[in-house]
């Protein structure tokens, strides 16, 4: 099969601080409401209405699964996830501390580290999400938007300055 | 899952803390939410007895799909005796804080007494602290949240606070929670403050198991879309409820400068769009916020542009606080309304309130009722911006004599200032009636004269009243889940079929403040929205209780009664001026003088009036005087309260 490139895209812009996506995470894995559990978490900074969105970022070069001593982590490119297989994990918790965003996590009502599996192929996090600050799309595109975005900025930079050089000339 | 969660029983007179499960039985006959604390409140006070004492109960709780996959089961309720009306207490908020309660452990908790000094409650998982509050009274709403997690050392912690106004007893104080989610109406920060409660703060971490839970996520998704698919949501979701200010301006049904106008002209500075503009301006084009797993997302973040206060971050305002901040006050600047916002927001006292009691003192002083003397020099003339913010805050430390004498509440303010002040006073039950102008609407007039907590837009209000829906429609949504073949008009300005819409209002409303869901996922502002019909099988695939459309309206009947039971209790008859079923005169002698053409001279004709409220009466089981049959509390099961089942 051919390996899948699409990758869960956040943009925290967009984000309204709901956390609708960690109801819906505990929820799938767990059938539980309890955001503890989620593998996706909403950081917010209230008092500057900045909320974000943190979740695994699948990284190519993997600091929990080069950390893991037992092997219990894989990258599996069907999926383009990093996963783990629990038949082999021992809870050491490696993972957990060296993982640059948090996003794996220890789960004390199960004794089980987690994260997210990109609910083998349908997260529910950007299912649900109806503003799209989480998207699950194609990893070749996810700058595309931006690029477009600074290309607008960028043009309009030049614009004013000819503007300003024809005023000041 | 959502029903082992606990009821418990707090007295910080002892400190003594009992914790206990909520029975089935009770769940079928109240749900939850503001049902239950309505029985509780019913249960657990005594007749007479004193809003602002020890042996007022305060009762704070999540409806029983809390935290559940039901779409946006954020509301808290907070219930007790008022202190500003001396009747039944309640207010609702969203925000995140009641799903925490419920990770927490708890749906309901029993607040008596009074704390020797200041203190506050820490909920963690199932255990129950009393913490010492020296270090954070005194601060404002805000302040207050984020010392708390500093303290506890835990940014996850989520706090139901008083502000100031709550600890200086102003009689229309707030809980909040976040930045500006505020259980407003009623005075319940006023009763924390009367125990010397400062906040009551939850951390959880404990599974809310869903009954059936592939199922309720895919039967979620379908709920999300019929919510988010309605208009008045997408119009939510883009402006917040400025939108509905606008509309409501613009055929003159907006009180202004107290209530000699239905309509504020030249308002381009304070309408919705201008609202949105500093929004975008100061928070970026994505600057809406929304309350636990609401896709409605209707709260706008934004800093305050100019001015004073140049710079604050808060959220909102709430078509209520152009009411409050414009219309009513007679000023027309963005700058007022958001900084109003702001200060009650940061203060933790009621937008309406605050707005109707200084439009009233400006209609007072305008007509030489209170003198210049009283306001320390103030100029009250309708219009003055200035006058307005620093009333606000005069009020929430009560400085100065007109300070002091508002933050009473109308009533006893309107004995203080005497002669005929009483008449200027915009109220119900003596609680001030929202901003709207209700002249043109009968439907929505006999709503805020029956509303059981005083005059109020939540309780009751047929809003899609105003669409001029096809009869064919309206019949629908009206005769489900329990028949109806009586009249119904699409004319917002008739009085026929408006008794049953109120009456079916109410229910609808009560219904989700038990199951614990916003407001706006209803039949309030969209006719298209889940109500009766949708609930049963929501309510089964979270919690597995089994509930047909026609029992939930039962249990909504049920707890509206309790909700009346408390106030007949508490002296409350239908045409006493300060405790009744009535109007402020000035509904029915003086016609609207602005708007639509349509509203134009129109008034509530009193004979009318009695009409529908005779009607509405019939409609709930009640006698002429507004006291229920005997065979209504027997039908109802509450033919021996209070009862003490929990």
């Amino acid at each position: 099969m051919q390996s899948n490139s699409k990758v869960l895209l956040i943009n925290h812009e967009k984000c309204t601080g709901c956390r609708l996506c960690e109801q819906v995470c505990a929820v799938k894995h767990h059938g539980a409401s309890n955001p503890s559990r989620s593998r996706i978490r909403v950081l917010k900074w209230e008092m500057e209405g900045l909320y974000v969105p943190v979740s695994c970022q699948q990284c190519q070069d993997a600091p929990c699964l080069k950390g893991c001593p037992v092997g219990a982590i894989s990258r599996n490119e069907e999926l383009n996830r990093v996963e783990v297989d629990y038949d082999v994990c021992i809870g050491c918790r490696t993972c957990v501390s060296v993982c640059p965003f948090g996003a794996m996590h220890y789960n004390a009502i199960d004794g089980k580290v987690a994260k997210c599996d990109l609910c083998d192929g349908d997260p529910q996090c950007a299912r649900f999400c109806d503003i799209k600050a989480i998207e699950y799309t194609d990893g070749g595109d996810v700058s595309i938007e931006k690029k477009r975005v600074a290309a607008l900025r960028l043009s309009t930079v030049k614009k004013q300055a000819a503007a300003l050089d024809e005023h000041t000339a | 899952m959502a029903l082992d969660r606990k009821i418990a029983y707090i007295n910080l007179t002892t400190g003594d803390i009992e914790v206990k499960p909520i029975p089935m039985e009770v769940r079928k006959k109240f749900l939850g939410g503001r049902g239950l604390d309505a029985y509780l409140l019913y249960n657990h006070t005594e007749k007479g007895c004193d809003p602002l004492g020890p042996d007022n109960a305060l009762i704070i709780s999540g409806g029983i799909l809390c935290a559940t996959l039901a779409s946006a089961t954020a509301r808290t309720h907070v219930m007790a005796k008022s202190p500003l009306t001396g009747l039944l207490g309640s207010c609702n908020m969203g925000g995140f804080f009641a799903p925490e309660m419920a990770w927490a452990g708890f749906h309901h908790l029993v607040i008596k007494g009074k704390a020797e000094k200041p203190c506050y409650i820490y909920i963690n998982n199932g255990e129950i602290e009393i913490r010492d509050a020296a270090n954070i009274w005194g601060k404002t709403v805000t302040d207050t949240q984020w010392a708390i997690h500093d303290e506890l050392n835990d940014k996850e912690v989520k706090s139901l606070v008083i502000g100031p106004a709550g600890e200086n007893l102003v009689a229309y104080a707030n809980v909040m929670t976040g930045v500006k989610n505020a259980g407003g109406r009623t005075g319940m920060g006023a009763v924390m403050g009367s125990k010397n409660l400062k906040a009551v703060s939850c951390r959880g971490t404990m599974d809310v198991k869903i009954t059936h839970p592939m199922e309720a996520l895919e039967y979620n998704k379908k709920f999300i879309e019929q919510i988010t698919g309605a208009k008045v949501n997408q119009t939510q979701g883009t402006l917040g409820t400025p939108f509905i200010w606008g509309a409501t301006n613009s055929w003159g049904g907006v009180r202004t400068e107290n209530f000699r106008y239905n309509q504020l002209e030249y308002a381009d500075d304070i309408e919705p769009e201008r609202i949105d503009e500093i929004a975008t301006e100061t928070m970026g084009p994505y600057h809406m916020a929304g309350c636990f797993g609401c896709q409605v997302h209707c709260r706008a973040q934004y800093k305050i542009p100019s001015g004073k206060y140049k710079g604050k971050y808060d959220e909102g305002p709430e078509y209520t606080s152009q009411g409050a901040f414009g219309a009513e006050v007679g000023c027309r600047s963005a700058e007022t309304v958001l900084a109003g916002n702001h200060l009650v927001d940061q203060f933790g006292m009621d937008n309406l309130e605050t707005g109707s009691m200084i439009a009233w003192a400006m209609e007072c002083f305008e007509e030489g009722l209170i003198t210049k003397e009283q306001t320390d020099g103030i100029d009250l003339s309708f219009g003055n911006d200035e006058a307005v913010l620093e009333m606000i805050e005069r009020i929430c430390y009560r400085k100065g004599w007109l300070g002091d004498v508002l933050a009473k509440g109308g009533i006893p303010a309107s004995k203080n200032v005497g002669k005929d002040s009483f008449d200027y006073l915009i109220q119900v039950k003596g609680m001030a009636n929202l901003h709207s102008d209700e002249r043109g609407t009968p439907a929505l007039a006999l709503n805020i004269a029956t509303s059981s907590r005083g005059s109020d837009h939540l309780r009751s209000r047929p809003a899609i009243d105003l669409y001029h829906l096809p009869e064919k429609v309206l019949r629908k949504i009206y005769s489900t889940p329990v028949p109806y073949d009586g009249p119904l008009s699409s004319e917002h300005t008739e009085y026929v079929g408006k008794p049953w819409q109120v009456f079916w209002q109410e229910n609808c409303y009560m219904a989700v403040d038990s199951l614990g869901i916003c407001k706006y996922h209803t039949t309030f502002l969209g006719a298209t929205l889940p109500n009766f019909e949708n609930w049963p099988k929501v309510l089964y695939l979270n919690t597995g209780i089994e509930m047909t459309p026609e029992e939930i309206w039962e249990v909504a009947r049920r707890n509206n009664m309790i909700e009346r039971l408390f106030n007949l209790r508490e002296g409350a008859t239908r045409n006493d001026p300060e405790k009744g079923d009535v109007l402020n005169h000035r509904y029915h002698d003086e016609p609207c003088k602005r708007g639509a053409i349509d509203v134009i001279g129109k008034y509530i004709v009193k004979d009318k009036f009695d009409a529908m409220v005779d009607e509405f009466y019939e409609h709930k089981g009640l006698d002429k005087n507004g006291i229920p049959k005997k065979s209504t509390l027997k039908e109802l099961g509450l033919e021996n309260e209070p009862s003490h089942l929990v």
